[in-house]
């Protein structure tokens, strides 16, 4: 299901551990959604000299956090913040459908590093564990409501039965 | 080195002689048991072979027994049949929380037609409380669903009890028990129940062919519309090869299971506990003792599930994990969660299922090649760090 330049990156992943004293750290998705990732960058002379990865998730998501400190390791910030989860993606020579949530987390870690060590030279201090427990927090929500007429349908829907608009699901796009 | 294949709950081998029956049907057969010929009286006489085998499989007689699709079709016909059936009695069902998706989704369609559903929590080991079943009951309630034997923690639920607490309150009672018949001696007299949903890939016959106990005088509407077949149970032609196979299947579970199960409890002991002496911080889901004999469930910390499946496969192991990365549904285990465990452990599940032809040397290699993959899967993981700090 995974192509081989998945399997390769997920079997080998390059640049995995943390960097001490970093300058910038990212952190995105969390246990209950089944990936979260670390990014730690190290800054120099506006470029990324140094980048690590600490992931928890699928194949998919250790994959992605390995390309993804490839294609970001000695690039400038800017063109860094240019990677998107879709360069990712394409790197790796697609992701199943159902996997593609997972490259999201990718570029959006190595953004919120970049945010992070920007922040943290023009003196804002991240509070990462706040970060988290909104993210988490906003993930709670108990009923399935269909997003086109509002009315309240049953989980894992194919459809709504109400207005007959199909469901995305998280992991279906 | 072969495939060392640990995931007999996703399905399993055929068995020899299911291969050799079905071959012989397929050389011999091909009337359709409905025609009065000779060559329809030829196919009719296989399938009446198969239904009184897997009627021996369960103690029922044989004309209790409707083959279906498969486990999902028998579930269905089950509870939809039943709500069609009972619909001037109630409207009313009761079910767990940690039932298959069939059950549920099943449940899901009859709520979308005005019918009402109590799913019950379970305690800490899956199991259901019958009292809580029993304090469910209201006047209006038609049907009990309670699963026999857990597909993901192994838990065998107190059935016999509900159903007598069905009985006693003129409920009809359904068990799913798909995972539990041909792994496990299960009597339909002593378990009481009026339905029982079985499939054949679950004890080395072919997929897509199930059966549906039927208790004698049980409403039950058929889920297929069309002919007299099955009684007038459930239409259509029978898919008489796989039946075939799952007749041959049910005799030999009857036959071998004294000797399966005391080798099966065996080697899900020497694994269950090799796994906990090679890695640290990993969790036994399901009951202790009221459990299947051939699941080890375990909840590894720290680490996502298909990521440890994915790196035994490249070992040569194949077994099964409930992550919801993999499940294509964004929330973990529904089952796993329901016991009360925390999203995060849940997401590291793994489960080992074995089957007859799982040897020691099998459970040996996984006891040695998963704690290093554990280690390197934690080593990456961000909560790994955070877990001990914490």
């Amino acid at each position: 299901m995974y192509s081989s330049i998945v399997m390769d990156h997920f079997k080998n992943p390059r640049n995995v551990g943390e960097i001490e004293n970093a300058d910038g750290i990212g952190e995105v998705g969390n246990p209950v959604c089944g990936d979260m990732m670390n990014v730690f960058i190290k800054v120099e002379n506006d470029k990324i000299a140094d980048i690590k990865f600490k992931t928890f998730g699928c194949g998919a998501a250790i994959a992605v956090s390995s390309m993804l400190t490839e294609l970001a390791k000695g690039k400038t910030l800017d063109a860094a913040m240019k990677i998107t989860n879709q360069d990712v993606a394409d790197a790796l020579g697609g992701l199943p459908q159902n996997k593609l949530h997972c490259s999201n987390l990718g570029a959006d870690a190595l953004h919120a590093a970049i945010k992070n060590y920007l922040d943290r030279k023009s003196g804002k201090i991240k509070d990462l564990q706040k970060d988290r427990e909104e993210h988490i927090g906003g993930r709670e929500a108990q009923a399935c409501y269909c997003p086109y007429c509002s009315k309240q349908v049953e989980e894992e829907s194919p459809f709504c039965i109400f207005c007959g608009s199909d469901i995305p699901h998280e992991h279906d796009h | 080195m072969g495939v060392i294949y640990l995931d007999h709950l996703s399905g399993t081998p055929l068995h020899p002689r299911v291969k050799e029956a079905m071959i012989h049907h397929i050389n011999t057969v091909y009337g359709n048991p409905v025609s009065d010929h000779q060559v329809g009286q030829q196919a009719s006489q296989a399938l009446d072979q198969a239904r009184s085998q897997v009627a021996a499989l369960i103690n029922a007689d044989p004309g209790e027994i409707v083959f279906e699709s498969g486990g999902t079709e028998s579930v269905n016909h089950a509870i939809k049949g039943v709500a069609i059936g009972m619909r001037e009695k109630g409207r009313h069902l009761i079910t767990t929380n940690i039932e298959h998706k069939s059950v549920l989704n099943a449940l899901r369609t009859l709520r979308l037609l005005d019918y009402t559903v109590t799913s019950l929590d379970v305690d800490s080991y899956g199991l259901v409380d019958p009292a809580a079943v029993e304090a469910a009951i209201t006047p209006d309630t038609i049907l009990i669903s309670v699963m026999l034997a857990n597909n993901e923690i192994g838990t065998l639920e107190p059935v016999a009890e509900i159903a007598k607490i069905a009985k006693k309150h003129k409920v009809v009672c359904h068990t799913d028990a798909v995972d539990a018949v041909g792994v496990i001696p299960v009597d339909i007299r002593e378990l009481g129940v009026d339905l029982l949903s079985l499939a054949a890939n679950q004890f080395y016959g072919p997929p897509g062919v199930g059966a549906l106990y039927v208790r004698k005088g049980t409403r039950i509407w058929p889920l297929m519309d069309g002919g007299m077949q099955e009684n007038k149970r459930r239409a259509g032609t029978e898919n008489l090869i796989g039946i075939v196979g799952m007749g041959m299947a049910a005799e030999m579970a009857k036959a071998e299971m004294p000797e399966r199960l005391p080798r099966l409890r065996a080697l899900r002991d020497k694994l269950r506990d090799g796994l906990v002496a090679g890695i640290p911080e990993i969790v036994i889901n399901g009951h202790p003792t009221q459990c299947l004999p051939h699941l080890v469930s375990v909840s590894l910390k720290y680490v996502e599930g298909e990521s440890v499946m994915l790196m035994l496969d490249e070992e040569g192991v194949a077994a099964a994990t409930r992550s919801a990365c993999a499940s294509g549904s964004l929330r973990a285990s529904h089952v796993l969660i329901s016991t009360g465990m925390d999203f995060a452990t849940a997401q590291g599940t793994l489960l080992f299922s074995l089957g007859r032809d799982t040897t020691d040397a099998d459970v040996d290699r996984v006891i040695k090649v998963l704690p290093p993959i554990v280690q390197t899967l934690r080593d990456m993981s961000p909560l790994y760090k955070k877990g001990h700090a914490g």
